[in-house]
C-alpha cells in the first residue's frame, strides 16, 4: 500500500504503450509515445490543450486504435484494446465531459457499472427470486458501500441528468468504482469545480489509490492537484512525450516550461 | 347553430341514449388501440437503444406474417412453423447487427435512418420473391386463435365480442407489460437503457452495444410477428399491413419516441379517439375519417407537447 503523498511508487508495470502512434487523416494525435503505469502509483498525464492526453486515456481503453504500437497489459502483449476487453480486465474510466446514463438514478448508474459481474440469465432475473434476487442483493451492498463511500446518500434516487456538474462527476467516478477496477483512468476529474469540490475529489482519488490499492492514471490541469496528487508525471506537447519523471523533477524541466510558457527554445 | 348543436350536443345525446352502442365502440377502440401500442412499442424499443428511427418496421410486421403463413403453405406444421419464423426474426436481427449497424457504428442518426429505408426495400423484395405478392390468410385457427363472438346483453342492448379480439388484447397486453418490466426491472433493461442514454458510457463499463443491439432487434422481430397475426387474422396478410404500421406514427407523437408506457398511452388514445370520432362526428362530414384523425390528434398535441406526452425534453447547451 502507497503511502498517500508517499511519491515513489513500488510495483512492477502493470500497463505499457510501446511507441504508440495516433492518426487522424493528417493529424498526429501521438507520435512515437512509449509509457508505463506501475501497479498502485497515481500517474499523472499533462500537457497543454490539444497535447493528445485524452487520446492516450482512449487509446488504453480501446476507443481507439493505433496506427503503430503496442500495449503490454498483465505482461501480454496487444496490438489493439477494445472497449470491451478492457472493460473486463478491469480497467474502468471517467470522461472529460461526464458520459453518464442521464435518464437513470444514480443507483441505477452505479448498478449499470456492475454489469460484468452480474451473470444471472433473464428467466431469473424476471422472476426476482432465488438466485438473481440473491445475486442483485449482494451487488446492491457493493454498491450502496461505494454511495456511503463518496457520500452521496442523498442523491440515491435522483436522475442524473438533473444533478449539478460536480456531482455528476462524482457519480461517474462511482459507477467506475462499481467496476471494482484494477487500473481507473480519470479525464480531467475536477474540471468545472469549485475549490471544495476539488478538495473533495482530491480526498476520494487519494482514498481509492491507498484504501483499495487501485492503480490510477489521471489527466489534470490544475497543477497543484498533480503535484500532490501523483507520484509520477507523463508530459506531452503537439503528441510527443516531453518529459517524464516525479513531480518535482518534472516541475524544473525546461523543455516543459517552455511548453507551458511558450518559451522560445 | 344548428351546425354548433350537431357537433357539440348531439354526438353525446346519442352516447347517452345507446350506451351499448357506446360500449360496443369503445371495446373496438380499446382493440385496436392495443394493437397500435404493441406496433409503437417495436418502433420505441429500437429507437432508445440505437437512436434510430427504424423505418422497416411496418414491413417487418409483414415480412413475418408471410413467413409464418409461407411456410405453413409449405406443409410445416403451424407450431413448427410459428417457431421457425421466430428463429427467422432472430435470423434476421443477428443478419442487421452485423451487415447493416456494425459498419455504420458512430454515424450521423440520419445515415442509420436511411439504411432502414434500404431494408425495408430488401425485406419487400425477399417477401415477394419467396413467398409471392398474392394476399393470403392467416392460418388464425391453427394456431388455436379463438373465432366466434361472445354476445353480452347488457346496457339495455347487445354488445358483440369477437374471441379473436378478445386474444389480440389479451397477449398485446400480455407482451407489453413483459417488455415493460424487462425494461425497467432486469440487468438486461439495465444495460439496455444505459445504451440509450450514451454509447460510449455503456462501452467504458462494459456493456457490449452489439449484443444489445442484437437484442433489440429480435425483441422488435417478436413484436412485428405478433402484431402480423392478430392484424392479419382480422383481416388478411399482404403487403397494405404495412400501412397499419404507419400509424405507430401518430401514436409515438403522442406518447413520445422514448417512452413505454408513452407508446401504452398512446395507442389506446389513437384507436379510442378514432373510433368513437368516426361513429359520432364522422357522418357531419361524410366519414371516412379513422384514416387521418389519429394524425390530427397528433398535430395538436405537437403544438402544445413537442415532446409528446411522455417523452423526454431534450435541453441543448448552446
Amino acid at each position: 500500500m502507497t503511502e498517500a503523498a508517499g511519491h515513489v511508487a513500488a510495483g512492477e508495470t502493470l500497463l505499457a504503450g510501446e511507441r504508440i502512434s495516433l492518426r487522424f487523416g493528417g493529424v498526429t494525435a501521438l507520435n512515437d509515445v512509449s509509457f508505463d503505469i506501475r501497479r498502485g502509483e497515481i500517474r499523472a498525464i499533462i500537457g497543454p490543450n490539444g497535447a493528445g492526453k485524452t487520446s492516450m486515456l482512449n487509446v488504453i481503453n480501446g476507443f481507439y486504435h493505433p496506427q503503430r504500437g503496442a500495449i503490454r497489459f498483465h505482461g501480454e502483449n496487444l496490438a489493439r484494446m477494445n472497449p470491451g476487453f478492457a472493460a473486463r480486465s478491469g480497467i474502468a474510466r471517467t470522461f472529460q465531459n461526464v458520459a453518464l446514463f442521464r435518464g437513470m438514478t444514480t443507483l441505477d448508474n452505479l448498478m449499470a457499472g456492475r454489469a460484468l459481474k452480474m451473470k444471472r440469465g433473464l428467466f431469473w432475473q424476471l422472476l426476482r427470486h432465488g438466485p438473481a434476487l440473491d445475486e442483485e442483493i449482494a451487488h446492491r451492498r457493493v454498491v450502496e458501500d461505494i454511495i456511503d463511500f463518496l457520500e452521496i446518500e442523498a442523491i440515491r434516487r435522483v436522475p442524473v441528468g438533473r444533478l449539478p456538474y460536480g456531482l455528476q462527476k462524482r457519480v461517474e467516478l462511482g459507477r467506475a468504482l462499481a467496476m471494482e477496477p484494477e487500473l481507473l483512468l480519470l479525464d480531467e476529474p475536477m474540471t468545472g469545480m469549485n475549490l471544495e469540490e476539488k478538495e473533495d475529489m482530491c480526498r476520494f482519488i487519494l482514498e481509492v489509490n491507498s484504501q483499495f490499492g487501485t492503480t490510477i492514471a489521471l489527466i489534470e490541469h490544475d497543477m497543484g492537484v498533480v503535484m500532490d496528487l501523483s507520484s509520477r508525471v507523463v508530459v506531452l506537447d503537439y503528441g510527443r512525450k516531453i518529459a517524464d519523471d516525479v513531480p518535482d523533477a518534472v516541475k524544473q524541466d525546461p523543455a516543459v516550461i517552455a511548453a507551458y510558457l511558450g518559451v522560445a527554445g | 347553430m344548428h351546425f354548433l348543436y350537431l357537433v357539440f350536443i348531439d354526438p353525446f345525446v346519442q352516447m347517452g341514449m345507446a350506451p351499448d352502442l357506446l360500449a360496443q365502440t369503445l371495446w373496438e377502440g380499446l382493440v385496436s388501440g392495443v394493437l397500435y401500442a404493441l406496433i409503437a412499442l417495436g418502433f420505441v424499443l429500437i429507437y432508445k437503444a440505437s437512436g434510430v428511427f427504424n423505418f422497416a418496421q411496418g414491413i417487418m410486421v409483414v415480412f413475418a406474417a408471410l413467413t409464418l403463413v409461407g411456410l405453413y403453405a409449405a406443409g410445416v406444421p403451424a407450431l413448427l412453423a410459428l417457431a421457425l419464423t421466430v428463429a427467422v426474426m432472430f435470423v434476421l436481427a443477428v443478419a442487421i447487427e452485423r451487415l447493416v449497424l456494425r459498419p455504420l457504428v458512430n454515424r450521423p442518426d440520419i445515415i442509420l435512418f436511411m439504411a432502414t429505408f434500404g431494408l425495408t426495400y430488401v425485406l419487400v423484395g425477399m417477401g415477394e420473391l419467396v413467398f409471392g405478392g398474392d394476399t393470403k390468410q392467416m392460418i388464425a385457427k391453427q394456431l388455436y386463435l379463438p373465432s366466434g363472438a361472445i354476445d353480452l346483453a347488457m346496457l339495455g342492448g347487445r354488445v358483440t365480442l369477437q374471441k379473436l379480439d378478445i386474444a389480440a388484447a389479451i397477449i398485446a397486453s400480455v407482451m407489453v407489460a413483459a417488455l415493460a418490466v424487462v425494461f425497467q426491472y432486469t440487468r438486461i433493461g439495465r444495460a439496455l437503457r444505459a445504451v440509450a442514454d450514451s454509447h460510449r458510457a455503456a462501452l467504458s463499463v462494459g456493456i457490449s452495444l452489439n449484443q444489445i443491439w442484437v437484442i433489440v432487434w429480435f425483441a422488435a422481430g417478436i413484436v412485428a410477428l405478433a402484431t402480423g397475426i392478430m392484424w392479419g387474422a382480422r383481416s388478411e396478410v399482404s403487403f397494405a399491413l404495412e400501412v397499419v404500421a404507419l400509424k405507430a406514427l401518430p401514436v409515438l407523437i403522442l406518447g413520445g419516441f422514448t417512452s413505454i408506457p408513452g407508446a401504452i398511452v398512446g395507442g389506446l388514445i389513437v384507436g379510442l379517439s378514432e373510433k368513437l370520432f368516426e361513429l359520432y362526428w364522422g357522418p357531419l362530414m361524410g366519414g371516412g375519417t379513422e384514416a387521418w384523425f389519429a394524425y390530427v390528434v397528433a398535430l395538436i398535441v405537437l403544438l402544445f407537447r413537442p415532446h409528446g406526452l411522455f417523452g423526454e425534453v431534450i435541453i441543448e447547451r448552446i
